[in-house]
């Protein structure tokens, strides 16, 4: 960190030699910052998504609250466990709470249309949301605050907490594991095989209920990591603390092609910034609006996204 | 001929039991004190009615898998509360922004009328875009579309219309629960009619099979166009009846959240099933509103008190038997099937067979 | 006798790389039974597809009595690769309800039928777009007369087809055999000239499909149609087909009488030869 904090100044002085608007930058560096961190946030949780719909073809609307409770879950256990031993605790619960929501409100829908999954996951996010409202009496409860992370930090004309530098550096090398995992892997190999073709896959051997459900532990681990950084942002969490994010996440994974991780990153670091520059403009009001018109005039120009591929209905 | 006379008995014994509902909640409304739980839910279960109705519309009949009617009711209810409030009291309910720049109101029908067609309106520009999309990309769209909504109608700029992020409130609204009956009911009844009409039958075909329904002849981008602004007209409707029963409105409610819940009403009715909407609706709110409300409060039997009984408890016992439904009951309370004279005969003919068996 | 119903003229379809018709060209004359026959995925549904609207042909025109229904230029890449071979003209692409409106009727090789719905209304629905009515007059009865014919002569039509007796029957529930024809009268519902008719006889044993061979002819004298079909079975090809098309791999490889083609060598050896062995 402190190298970046040597260097940044006489990036930002060089930037403000060449370029008139020098000072516009300086001004909007919080929120280009600000706009990494909750983009490399939504990243994570949108690598959930776009990876649940690749298999099963479902909006896992309940994705977001299980990275609700996965705040609420730190907050109770870092009431009696050091941090470190309860963030493991954290990510540990998180990833059985997603294979126990897949094997119980997907899993007996496997044939059934499609809709009926997609008002299963609204089910679920239901009864998340309402089962975190009845533990904590529908209080916002204060996160811990974990220590180094949450130290603040001045990059050039900006003050920060370490964890918005720390959250695009963790954001992608986690992908960059999940990435080398489902090239080089075989149960990477299984989970390609299945998002291309459900009955095939099947028919060739591949156990495709342990893929769905390593898919889903994939996606609940990332989720627990980015609620630990989101969090510890912004320091308070209720029970519909999910619903936002998780719809923005998703709109990311929409944006970036849904079924691409590459896509899915690259679109929630766009969603992220563009949210974080309109607060900055003083729009705050239009920045949720703003990511969904984005989303509609990318379904509207290009349905499948900047990295989907195109398919053709067989008549 | 024989078929004919069936046909004008149906409509006679129809018409006989609405009137005695209508006859049951006046009496009721005589004996009870309008204070009573019963009236809040029949109100509300109505209203709900009307909204898992058009949604049904939507969904279970054309197959288009829309989340942003909680958009559509937004605009209704603004609409309504807009036109509707009395000019001596614009001063008071738009503080900040002057008394608003609106000064005229209209009588309580026309502004109904005026919410459905403003939500219509909205609808048919938003469709125009959106309705291409196929079924999982429709649904986020129209999602998108009622939180940008839901954001327009919160921005300051326009607070001389919307009042901003206030509440709007000191609109006309009704105390009697024949009102909202006779409403939702005029309308559920013109889109039962709208159903069973040729339209609705190229709906239905465009649900089971949008190739075939092209093949046929159909036009979808029309007809979906058509189902889509219609079911948002209702909504509208639908949306100002709910502000006149809250007597206040403000956007913050019109969540994502409240789309889900009618969702959910639509399922558990059962997709495609008009009286299966209108069943669950009553069912969800009473179940909701009133019969778990006994969940919420701790309860103690002599001096043990009954575990897990506190605030919120009865909201997660809902949901549970929401997931139960949805997971063992997919096809919801009515499925397809609707709810008529012919199917309760026939229930307790077999009813009765069984009874002579035995 | 020779008037022109159908005319496709250079119809070239292109799936990202992989070209599934190309330069295909057949016409259909009024009265006539064509066969359209190939291999499996030799591109004789698409080009019902692309005839229909379902697909906008990469290139190609397509004209219905003697009019332009379907033209397109070529764009892009594929201009640069067939520059030369195809003129440029206006742009028509419409989509398949128009063409079903001109009065080109299909049927399709996985039957798809309204399957929620009774037989009766599955008929019903082809009258819908020949109906004088907005949605405000349908939806509060003030075309009464317009329902009561509609319903007329689907009913009289389904007696016709034998299909009267299992009218309120949905039509998921009815047996493989009465879903074909379903399929076929709901196709006629729509008052057409022409009715294209993909693998009609797919499932069937010899016997039945006999009886299709009988059916078709006689449908086609009555309602004065023309008849384009995709068929595997050459027995019913050979016996009712006043002509026929042969494709393969996307290009037209014989056409003519059913003897003609019999004895071409490039459908020997492109398909029947293999046929006669299976």
């Amino acid at each position: 960190m402190d190298f970046i904090n040597a260097f940044l100044p006489y990036i930002l002085a060089d930037i403000e030699k060449t370029t008139p608007d020098a000072i516009r930058i300086a001004d909007y560096l919080p929120y280009i910052l600000a706009g990494i961190s909750v983009g490399g946030q939504y990243a994570l949780i949108s690598i959930g998504y776009t990876m649940v719909y690749g298999i099963l073809r479902l909006i896992n609307f309940a994705h977001g609250d299980i990275f609700m409770v996965a705040g609420f879950v730190m907050i109770y256990l870092s009431a009696t466990l050091p941090l470190h031993i309860s963030a493991v605790f954290v990510i540990l619960i998180t990833m059985l709470l997603g294979f126990v929501v897949e094997r119980v409100a997907y899993k007996p829908l496997r044939n059934a249309p499609r809709m009926s999954i997609m008002i299963s996951a609204i089910g679920v996010s239901y009864l998340l949301q309402n089962c975190a409202w009845y533990f904590t009496s529908g209080l916002a409860k204060q996160y811990p605050e974990i220590p180094w992370i949450s130290e603040s930090i001045t990059i050039g004309s900006a003050t920060t907490k370490i964890v918005t530098i720390l959250t695009p550096v963790l954001t992608i090398i986690l992908v960059a594991a999940l990435v080398f995992l489902i090239k080089y892997t075989k149960i990477g190999m299984a989970m390609r095989a299945v998002s291309k073709d459900f009955e095939t896959s099947r028919l060739m051997g591949i156990k495709i209920n342990t893929v769905i459900s390593i898919t889903f532990l994939i996606g609940s681990f990332l989720a627990a990591v980015a609620s630990l950084l989101y969090f510890t942002n912004y320091t308070t969490v209720t029970p519909v603390a999910g619903a936002m994010p998780g719809l923005k996440a998703f709109v990311a994974a929409v944006f970036g092609g849904i079924g691409s991780i590459p896509g899915a990153v690259v679109g929630a670091f766009i969603i992220g910034i563009c949210e974080n520059l309109i607060k900055g403009a003083g729009w705050t009001t239009f920045s949720d609006a703003f990511t969904f018109a984005l989303l509609i005039i990318i379904l509207v120009a290009k349905p499948t996204g900047l990295f989907g591929e195109k398919s053709t209905d067989k008549v | 001929m024989k078929i004919k006379e069936n046909s004008s008995l149906k409509y006679i014994s129809i018409l006989a039991l609405i009137g005695a509902m209508f006859l049951i909640i006046f009496i009721l409304e005589q004996l009870l004190p309008p204070t009573s739980m019963l009236f809040m839910v029949l109100k509300k279960g109505a209203i709900y009615s009307l909204v898992a109705v058009s949604l049904n519309l939507l969904c279970g009949f054309t197959g288009l898998f829309s989340l942003g009617h909680a958009g559509f009711m937004l605009i209704g209810a603004y609409t309504y509360a807009i036109f509707t409030i009395p000019l001596e009291a614009r001063n008071a309910v738009y503080q900040y922004f002057d008394g608003g720049i609106i000064n005229f109101t209209l009588p309580v029908p026309v502004a109904l009328l005026a919410a459905g067609a403003c939500a219509a309106v909205f609808a048919f520009l938003i469709g125009l875009p959106v309705l291409r999309l196929k079924s999982d990309y429709l649904a986020i769209a129209t999602l998108g579309f009622a939180e940008i909504i839901r954001a327009i109608f919160q921005w300051d700029k326009l607070g001389p219309i919307t009042n901003g992020s206030n509440v709007l409130r000191k609109f006309p609204s009704f105390s009697s629960t024949i009102f909202p009956f006779a409403v939702a009911g005029l309308c559920i009844a013109i889109i039962v009619l709208l159903i069973n009409s040729s339209y609705g039958r190229a709906f239905k075909a465009i649900r089971d099979d949008e190739i075939a329904a092209e093949a046929m002849g159909i036009n979808l981008a029309k007809h979906k166009q058509l189902s889509f602004t219609i079911s948002s007209f209702f909504a509208g409707i639908g949306g100002a009846l709910l502000a006149m029963f809250q007597t206040t409105v403000q956007a913050a409610a019109f969540k994502s959240s409240m789309t889900y819940e009618i969702l959910l009403i639509v399922v558990i009715g059962g997709m495609g099933s008009v009286t299966g909407s209108c069943i669950s609706s009553f069912l969800f709110i009473a179940a909701s509103e009133w019969w778990l409300r006994f969940l919420d409060d701790e309860t103690y039997i002599g001096s043990f008190k009954v575990p897990l009984l506190r605030s919120g408890f009865r909201k997660v016992v809902f949901s549970v038997v929401i997931m139960i439904i949805v997971l063992f009951y997919q096809r919801g309370i009515m499925g397809t099937k609707e709810l008529s004279m012919d199917a309760i005969g026939r229930f307790f003919r077999k009813f009765k067979k069984e009874e002579d068996v035995a | 006798m020779t008037e022109n119903i159908l005319h496709v003229e250079k119809l070239t379809m292109q799936f990202g790389g992989v070209v599934a018709v190309y330069n295909l060209s057949l016409d259909v004359n009024k009265d006539e039974i064509v066969a359209l026959i190939g291999p499996n995925g030799a591109g004789k549904t698409t080009v019902f597809n692309c005839i229909t609207g379902v697909y906008e042909p990469t290139s190609g025109r397509v004209s219905f009595m003697g009019k332009d229904i379907i033209s397109t230029y070529l764009r892009g890449k594929m201009k640069k690769q067939y520059s030369g071979e195809i003129k440029e003209c206006k742009i028509l692409n419409p989509t398949p309800d128009e063409i079903t409106k001109l009065g080109i009727a299909r049927t399709f090789q996985n039957i798809r039928l309204f399957k929620s719905m009774t037989v009766f209304e599955n008929v019903l629905i082809a009258k819908h777009m020949r109906a004088k009515q907005n949605v405000f007059t349908a939806t509060f009865r003030l075309n009464l007369h317009e329902e009561k014919r509609a319903r007329e002569e689907c009913l009289a039509l389904l007696e016709e087809q034998g299909l009267l007796h299992l009218k309120d029957e949905l039509a998921s529930n009815l047996p493989y055999g009465f879903q074909r024809r379903l399929e076929i009268s709901r196709a006629l519902a729509t008052e057409p000239k022409l009715l294209l008719l993909d693998e009609p006889a797919a499932g069937m044993n010899p016997q039945e499909s006999q009886e299709l061979a009988d059916f078709i002819v006689h449908i086609k004298n009555k309602y004065k149609l023309s008849v384009l079909m995709i068929e595997h079975h050459m027995d019913l090809v050979m016996k009712i087909s006043d002509r026929i098309y042969v494709v393969d791999f996307g290009k037209l490889i014989a056409h003519g009488t059913p003897s003609e083609v019999q004895k071409n060598q490039r459908v020997i050896d492109a398909y029947l030869g293999v046929a006669d062995d299976a």
